[in-house]
């Protein structure tokens, strides 16, 4: 907790992030091929799906992270709200986007799996629905924050609004999986959850790693644009 | 007391210019009537989706008369004094809201029914529909004045303030419809009121101190 108040000052969190930011590309670009080439060439086909299997190596990480995206930004928001650590806004400025398309490049692997799997590339399954609720919250989140001509203005309502929608996703998801259950009971198109091949589920949680990793340098990389945009607009304002 | 007062002149605005209201009403019947002209009168399919198009009218009739429920008194001042005032801004926010269900929410569901008549719902669904409308509307009103407080002074708002709302009130759309289909298909439609009332308690438990919270910020 100490060492998160210490880097809430934009300033040093720039030092920081510009120190380690090189080390972490590294990491991440070796960790994403070593992964890319796991899932994609040495993990063996699945028995019903066949290579198609190989999306879920971006699907099902991009999913948990666009998920775990809008609570780091709940976080932020809050902390925005509690302590008004000005860090928390260009950082919650920074993820929306990166979280946002996480949620979509999840939809878009999502419907490119479905077609093959299930015929067609969108169902109403609730799962499928309530993740493009998700994006929605975050395309909420990021038009909300960039309309207002005060930027200072834009980042404490969208905090406000993160911290609404984090509270919202469990009813969000709870309702449209009870609408879904009462439409179309039988469509139950899952995979056999935790039944997963270990051959299958380390690539997987390879994939996991790699993504997360890419998601932080993504925020970084955005905030630290962030505070410079930021020292930009104030000078701009003394002028 | 202050928050009967706030109450009552939100009222009273309304009451003096009618019009606004008289818009959102003919707003929800146009956009409802644009259903059957779009789809084809076949009386079977009409009746089959009723709920899930006036309900989804009714949010968007409620969302359009969202966008001036704090703006007039953001642009005149009024809401710097409701800052000062000395009673909690939250029961202050809450009245604002508790005007607008009367003067939207209340209308709205008493009119669906008349609509679902034309959309050829059998009796026991035009009171569900009623019923449903009258307990979910008061959670569109502070969802609605969650994100009008936020959009207070933005770019753009009218599109904003739909586009923050209408994902928060997705839960409240799915209990309201689903209410009716039950009752259609002979099911019982208690828990799905129930589960929507429970939607609605725990929005005018929460939000208040959201709105609270961005008009304060709107404020400063």
């Amino acid at each position: 907790m100490a060492a998160l108040h210490f880097l809430a000052n934009p300033a040093r969190f720039r030092r920081f992030s510009q120190r380690v930011l090189p080390a972490l590309w590294i990491v991440t670009a070796l960790a994403l091929a070593i992964g890319l080439y796991w899932g994609l060439v040495i993990a063996p086909p699945d028995y019903q799906q066949g290579d198609t299997v190989r999306i879920m190596f971006l699907h099902v990480p991009t999913a948990s992270l666009s998920m775990a995206g809008y609570l780091l930004l709940a976080a932020l928001g809050a902390s925005l709200l509690v302590w008004r650590h000005p860090l928390a806004a260009l950082m919650a400025r920074a993820t929306a986007p990166v979280g946002a398309t996480y949620a979509a490049v999840c939809l878009i692997t999502g419907s490119l799996w479905g077609r093959p799997m299930w015929g067609t590339y969108w169902v109403w399954d609730a799962r499928l629905t309530s993740y493009l609720l998700l994006f929605f919250l975050y395309l909420g989140h990021i038009a909300l924050s960039r309309a207002y001509d005060d930027s200072e203005r834009g980042d404490r309502a969208a905090a406000i609004l993160a911290v609404v929608g984090a509270i919202n996703v469990p009813i969000i998801k709870f309702s449209v999986d009870w609408w879904n259950t009462l439409h179309q009971p039988e469509s139950i198109l899952r995979l056999g959850g935790p039944t997963i091949d270990p051959s299958l589920l380390w690539p997987l949680l390879w994939m996991m790693g790699a993504m997360a990793l890419l998601f932080v340098a993504l925020v970084l990389l955005r905030t630290e644009t962030e505070i410079d945009r930021r020292r930009l607009e104030i000078a701009e304002n003394e002028d | 007391m202050g928050v009967a007062a706030l109450f009552l002149r939100d009222l009273r605005l309304v009451w003096r210019r009618p019009g606004d209201v008289a818009v959102v009403l003919a707003f929800f019947v146009v956009a409802t009537v644009l259903f059957p002209l779009g789809i084809g009168p076949e009386s079977n399919l009409l009746a089959r989706i009723a709920a899930g198009v006036l309900w989804a009218a009714a949010l968007f009739a409620s969302m359009l008369s969202l966008d001036r429920l704090f703006a007039a008194d953001y642009e005149d001042g009024s809401l710097d004094l409701l800052l000062l005032a000395p009673w909690p801004l939250e029961l202050l926010a809450l009245a604002k809201c508790a005007a607008h269900w009367v003067v939207t929410g209340l209308p709205l569901a008493l009119l669906a029914p008349l609509l679902g008549v034309a959309f050829g719902l059998d009796d026991s669904s035009l009171g569900v529909l009623a019923l449903t409308l009258l307990v979910g509307t008061p959670a569109l009103s502070l969802i609605g004045g969650l994100a009008a407080a936020l959009t207070l002074g933005a770019r753009r708002s009218g599109a904003l303030l739909a586009l923050l709302a209408l994902p928060l009130c997705v839960p409240t759309l799915i209990f309201g419809a689903s209410a009716i289909e039950a009752t259609a298909t002979g099911e019982s439609f208690v828990v799905h009121l129930a589960i929507l009332a429970a939607l609605a308690l725990v929005s005018l438990a929460t939000l208040p101190w959201a709105i609270a919270a961005a008009l304060r910020q709107a404020g400063e």
